[in-house]
C-alpha cells in the first residue's frame, strides 16, 4: 500500500501523530486533573463554592478563589522547580542572590541525574524486549558496592572516584546478571526473578550495614561510614555555592550519549533492537538470544548500579537503611520514566526532568500552600496514564490520526 | 441476496484506495474480484463488511441502500466474511469458535457445549462440510481452519459470503474441496464474492469476473478468457506466465541430507528419515501438502530446529545442528516460510532489513560501530537491482506490500555469497507481477550454478520451477520425479500413495 504523500501544513505537523506532541498534551491533561483534585480537596475553594448562591458577588468570588488557589499551586510548582522570574531578575540586576535564583533548577537537575541513568538502563532492556523490574535492587547493589570502595579504601581522588563508580557499575552488573543468567539458561521469567531480586538486595543492604565493616564505627543502627570526600561527586559550583547539582550530571550526560550511540549506531545495539522487535527474526538472522539476554542484563544492571552510586556519591554521601526505599526508589520510578520517554535516550532525559521537576515543585508547593506533595504524584500518574492512551488524548484534542491505522486495524488478523 | 455497490470511493488521507467502484453480485452467483496486491480489494471488502465507511457511494442490499456501522450489523444482515488471516481463537475448539459471540447458553448463562456441537453438526451436514466440533483449532490443518471460518459464517445465516484470498494458504486438494463447497453453496442460492489474484481459480469457478487495478474497476471478464488476457488486464501490461528455463547440466552435490529425523514443537517426529540431495545448478522442488514436515525440514537445514538423528552436509562439510549464525556463514540463503515472523523486522527500515543477517559484515560495520552510510548505499543498490517499490530506503518495511516485502528478503539473501538457496513458499500471497519476478530470480541463481531448494505447496510453482520434484508425505519422501510427471501422479504422491515410476 503506497504511503499517502500529502503536503503537510505546519499545523498538521504540530497536531500530527508525533509522540512528542501527544506527550505535551498529556502533560496539559495531567495538570487539568491536578486542578480538579485541588478544587475538590482545598477547604477555602470548597467553602467559596458552597456559598455560590449566597449573594450577588458570590459566584464571582468562588471563581476567583478557585483561580487563585489553582494558580498559586501551579505557580509555586513552577517557580520551585525551574526558576522564579522575580528572584532571577533580582540576581541578574544586583549580582546577588544567585543561589536563591538557581536553587530550584539545581534541585530538579540533582533529582533528575540518577533517575536518567537508571531509566536509560531500563529503557535499553525494554528496547530488547526485556522487562527489567529489578533496576531498584541493581541500583541499591551499586550503592552498596560503591560504598565499600568509597569508605574502606583510601586513595587520591583521580583513582578513588573512578574506582568507586566502577564498583557501583560492577555491583549493578552482578545484581542484574543473576536474573539474566537464570533467564538465559533456565528460561525463568525475568519479571518475576528481577522483581524478587529486589528483596534479596534489600536484605543484603541491611546485612551489609549491620554486620560488616561498612557500618559506621560505634554505630548500632543501619548507618554506614560516610564516603571519603575523594569518592564523592562534588557540587559543580563548589560546596560554598549551596547548589546541590553535582558532577553526576556529567556522568548522566555521558550515559545519554553512550546510550544513543549504542542503540542507534552500534552492532550490538542493532542486535538488541532486532531481538526486541522480533525475537524469531533475530534467531533466524543468527543472533544468539542467550548472549543478548546475558549482555542486556549486564548493561541494564550496570547502568542501574551507576545510578545507585551516583545517587549515593552526589546526594546522600552516607549509605543507610533507607537508601532507595519507598518513595526514594528511583529504580521503580525509572520504569515509568522510561515508558514515558518511549525507551529512547533523549525522550528519557525529558521524562526524567519532568518527573524530577514535579517532585521538587511539589515539595515547594506543599511548603507554601499546604497542598500535599501527593498532588505531584497524582499529576505524574495522570500524565503517564494519558501517554499510555494516545487515542484518548488525540480524541480530546481532535488530533489527526494516522490515515492508514484504521485500515491496518480492520485488515489485521492473527497470523499476520 | 443481491449486493450492489454504486460509486464506492474510499480515501486514506490523500491516497485513494477505491475510486468509484460499481459491482453487482446476484443471488446464487459466484462473483470474482480479481486484482493485484494493493489494488484495493481488501479495502473494498472491509467497506462492504462495515469495517470501513465509504467516503462516497452506496452499498445496496436487495435494492435498499444500507450503511453498516460495524461488522456486527453486517453479520446480522446476512453477510459473512472469511478473512485472509483467519479470525479464530487458536486455543478454542471448533465449536467454541463457531458460536463465539452468539453462544447458546444454559441456565445461569453457562455455555451449552452440547447445543453448540449440535448446531455445528447440523450446519456441517447441510452444507457437507465435515469437521470435528471438539478439535482444537490450532491443531487443525489450515484447510480445515478455513472450513471452520466458512462454517462460522454459515451458522450466522449468511446469504452473501465474502472470501478474501481463501486459497492463498491451501493445498491443491484443499483448493479443489473449497471449489466444490463454493459451487454447492451457490447452487443453494447463496451469493459468493471471491477475492483472489490467482487466474487458474478464477477461470475454474467464476460466473462473473470484475478486475480492479489501482483502486478502480478496469473491466469485467469472462471465465472463458485466457489466463494471459486476465493477467494483462490485472497488471496493466503483458505478463509472462511460464518460467523460461535454459537447460543446465547439474554439477556436484551441494546439499546432502541423510536419514534426517526432526521433531516438531509437540515433540513428535515431523521429519522421519528424509534423504535428499541438491546439486549445483539444479532446482529441487519439494512438493507436499502443508504440515507434512517441510517446515521442520527447512528449519533444521537453517539451524533453527535441532536434528534428532541423521546428517546435513553442505559441500561435504557436516552442518548438522549448527547454529543459525554458522549456517548463514556457511553460505545458505534462506527465504523463510513466514516472512513477517522469521524474515523481517516490520518496525525497522528497509535498509536495516536488507542487512538483517549481515550487520557486522564489512563494510556495514567496523569495530562494533555501524556504518549507516554503507548500509544505505547497499539498500539503494538492492532497491534498484531488485525493483523493490518503496518510498525510500528509510521507510519501515511494514509499509511495503507483501510482494515487496518478499523482494526485500530475496534481495538480502541473494546479495551475499551463497552455496545454497533455500526458499519456502517463495511466492505465497504474492501477485502475478511479483511471482514472475521472484521466479526469474530463482532461475537466474540456478543458471549461475547455485543449488536451489524450493518448498512449495503450489503445484503450479513446483512444476514450473523444479528440475527434479521431491514429494514429501508424513515426514518421508514418497517419491522423486521429473517435472514432466502428470499432476495426478504428483497429487497421488502427495497423499502418500506409492507410485511406480520414479524416473528422476
Amino acid at each position: 500500500m503506497p504511503e499517502p504523500t500529502a503536503r503537510r501544513s505546519l499545523w498538521s505537523r504540530v497536531t500530527g501523530q508525533s509522540p512528542f506532541v501527544v506527550t505535551v498534551f498529556a502533560l496539559v491533561l495531567g495538570l487539568v486533573v491536578g486542578a480538579v483534585v485541588i478544587i475538590t480537596t482545598t477547604a477555602p475553594v470548597l467553602d467559596a463554592w458552597r456559598g455560590f448562591f449566597s449573594g450577588w458577588g458570590a459566584p464571582g468570588h468562588a471563581i476567583k478563589v478557585t483561580v487563585d488557589n489553582v494558580g498559586a499551586a501551579y505557580r509555586i510548582m513552577f517557580t520551585g522547580s525551574i526558576l522564579s522570574p522575580s528572584t532571577f531578575w533580582h540576581a541578574l540586576t544586583t549580582g546577588h542572590g544567585w543561589t536563591n535564583a538557581l536553587t530550584p533548577i539545581s534541585e530538579t537537575l540533582t533529582y533528575a541525574t540518577p533517575l536518567t541513568i537508571a531509566s536509560i538502563g531500563v529503557g535499553i532492556a525494554f528496547q530488547t524486549g526485556i522487562f527489567n523490574i529489578g533496576a531498584n535492587g541493581q541500583a541499591m547493589m551499586g550503592g552498596i558496592a560503591g560504598a565499600y570502595v568509597g569508605t574502606l579504601i583510601h586513595l587520591p581522588m583521580v583513582l578513588h572516584l573512578p574506582l568507586t563508580l566502577l564498583a557501583g557499575i560492577a555491583g549493578g552488573v552482578v545484581a542484574g546478571s543473576v536474573p539474566g543468567l537464570l533467564k538465559a539458561y533456565t528460561g525463568a521469567h525475568e519479571v518475576i526473578v528481577t522483581l524478587m531480586f529486589n528483596y534479596v538486595v534489600s536484605a543484603f543492604l541491611l546485612y551489609a550495614l549491620l554486620s560488616t565493616a561498612l557500618q559506621a564505627p560505634g554505630q548500632q543502627n543501619d548507618i554506614a561510614r560516610t564516603l571519603d570526600p575523594s569518592a564523592q561527586l562534588a557540587p559543580i559550583f563548589g560546596t560554598a555555592s549551596g547548589l546541590r547539582v553535582n558532577y553526576g550530571l556529567v556522568i548522566a550526560a555521558l550515559v545519554v550519549v553512550f546510550a544513543w550511540w549504542f542503540l542507534e549506531r552500534s552492532s550490538l545495539g542493532f542486535d538488541f533492537r532486532v531481538t526486541g522487535a522480533n525475537p524469531q527474526a533475530a534467531r533466524a538472522s543468527g543472533i544468539n538470544a542467550k548472549v543478548v539476554i546475558i549482555l542486556v542484563f549486564a548493561i541494564s544492571g550496570g547502568l542501574a548500579g551507576l545510578a545507585g552510586i551516583t545517587e549515593l556519591g552526589g546526594f546522600y554521601k552516607t549509605l543507610d537503611g533507607g537508601f532507595l526505599v519507598g518513595n526514594a526508589g528511583i529504580g521503580f520510578t525509572a520504569i515509568t520514566v522510561s515508558l514515558l520517554g518511549r525507551n529512547k535516550p533523549v525522550g528519557i532525559v525529558w521524562a526524567s526532568l519532568l518527573f524530577a521537576a514535579l517532585g521538587v515543585g511539589g515539595r515547594a508547593m506543599q511548603a507554601a500552600t499546604g497542598i500535599p506533595l501527593d498532588l505531584a504524584t497524582v499529576i505524574q500518574s495522570a500524565v503517564v496514564l494519558f501517554v499510555a492512551t494516545p487515542v484518548l488524548v488525540k480524541e480530546i484534542f481532535r488530533l489527526r490520526t494516522t490515515p492508514t491505522s484504521s485500515m491496518q486495524l480492520a485488515t489485521k488478523g492473527w497470523g499476520s | 441476496m443481491r449486493l450492489e455497490l454504486r460509486g464506492i470511493t474510499k480515501r486514506f488521507g490523500t491516497f485513494t484506495a477505491n475510486h468509484r467502484i460499481d459491482l453487482t453480485v446476484e443471488p446464487g452467483q459466484i462473483h470474482c474480484l480479481l486484482g493485484e496486491n494493493g489494488a484495493g480489494k481488501s479495502t473494498l471488502m472491509n467497506v462492504i463488511f462495515g469495517l470501513l465507511q465509504p467516503d462516497e457511494g452506496d452499498v445496496l442490499i436487495d435494492g435498499v441502500a444500507t450503511r453498516f456501522a460495524n461488522s456486527g450489523e453486517a453479520v446480522r444482515r446476512g453477510i459473512g466474511m472469511v478473512h485472509q488471516h483467519f479470525m479464530l481463537v487458536p486455543v478454542f475448539t471448533v465449536a467454541e469458535n463457531v458460536v463465539l459471540g452468539f453462544e447458546p447458553t444454559k441456565s445461569f448463562d453457562r455455555l451449552d457445549r452440547q447445543r453448540a456441537r449440535e448446531e455445528i453438526r447440523t450446519v456441517s451436514r447441510e452444507f457437507n462440510l465435515e469437521v470435528d466440533p471438539d478439535a482444537i483449532v490450532e491443531e487443525l490443518p489450515v484447510g480445515l481452519q478455513q472450513r471452520v471460518e466458512i462454517l462460522k459464517a454459515l451458522s450466522h445465516d449468511a446469504e452473501l459470503l465474502i472470501l478474501d484470498e481463501p486459497t492463498a494458504v491451501l493445498t491443491p486438494q484443499e483448493i479443489d474441496a473449497l471449489m466444490t463447497i463454493m459451487r454447492s453453496l451457490a447452487a443453494s442460492g447463496k451469493s459468493i464474492l471471491f477475492i483472489t489474484h490467482k487466474l487458474k481459480e478464477v477461470r475454474a469457478i467464476a460466473d462473473v469476473i470484475t478486475v480492479i487495478r489501482q483502486g478502480e474497476v478496469v473491466g469485467t471478464a469472462q471465465a472463458s478468457d485466457s489466463e494471459a488476457e486476465l493477467a494483462s488486464m490485472m497488471v496493466g501490461r503483458d505478463v509472462n506466465l511460464t518460467v523460461d528455463k535454459a537447460v543446465v547440466t547439474p554439477g556436484d552435490e551441494v546439499l546432502v541430507v541423510t536419514d534426517l529425523v526432526v521433531r516438531d514443537d509437540r515433540g513428535l517426529p515431523a521429519v522421519n528419515g528424509v534423504s535428499l540431495s541438491v546439486r549445483a545448478g539444479e532446482i529441487l522442488a519439494l512438493a507436499g501438502v502443508q504440515g507434512n514436515g517441510q517446515t521442520e525440514l527447512v528449519e533444521a537445514i537453517a539451524g533453527m530446529r535441532p536434528v534428532e538423528s541423521g546428517t546435513i552436509t553442505l559441500r561435504g562439510t557436516d552442518i548438522t545442528n549448527h547454529s543459525p549464525r554458522q549456517v548463514l556463514d556457511a553460505g545458505i540463503g534462506h527465504v523463510p516460510e513466514d516472512r513477517q515472523l522469521h524474515g523481517l523486522v516490520l518496525s525497522m527500515s528497509v535498509a536495516d532489513n536488507l542487512v538483517l543477517n549481515t550487520p557486522r559484515r564489512a563494510p556495514f560495520a567496523r569495530r562494533g560501530s555501524r556504518n549507516l552510510a554503507a548500509v544505505n548505499e547497499n539498500a539503494e543498490q538492492l532497491v534498484k537491482r531488485f525493483d523493490i517499490r518503496t518510498t525510500s530506503t528509510r521507510a519501515l518495511v511494514s509499509s511495503l506490500s507483501g510482494g515487496n516485502q518478499q523482494k526485500v528478503i530475496v534481495a538480502r539473501e541473494l546479495s551475499r555469497p551463497l552455496n545454497l538457496f533455500v526458499a519456502s513458499q517463495p511466492t505465497r500471497g504474492l501477485d502475478v507481477g511479483s511471482i514472475e519476478y521472484v521466479h526469474r530470480q530463482i532461475v537466474n541463481q540456478r543458471d549461475e550454478g547455485m543449488g536451489v531448494l524450493i518448498v512449495s505447496s503450489e503445484l503450479d510453482e513446483v512444476l514450473a520451477l523444479g528440475d527434479r520434484i521431491a514429494v514429501i508425505h508424513g515426514g518421508r519422501i514418497s517419491g522423486v520425479v521429473a517435472p514432466s510427471t502428470s499432476r495426478e501422479t504428483i497429487g497421488l504422491l502427495m497423499t502418500g500413495a506409492h507410485v511406480e515410476s520414479t524416473d528422476a
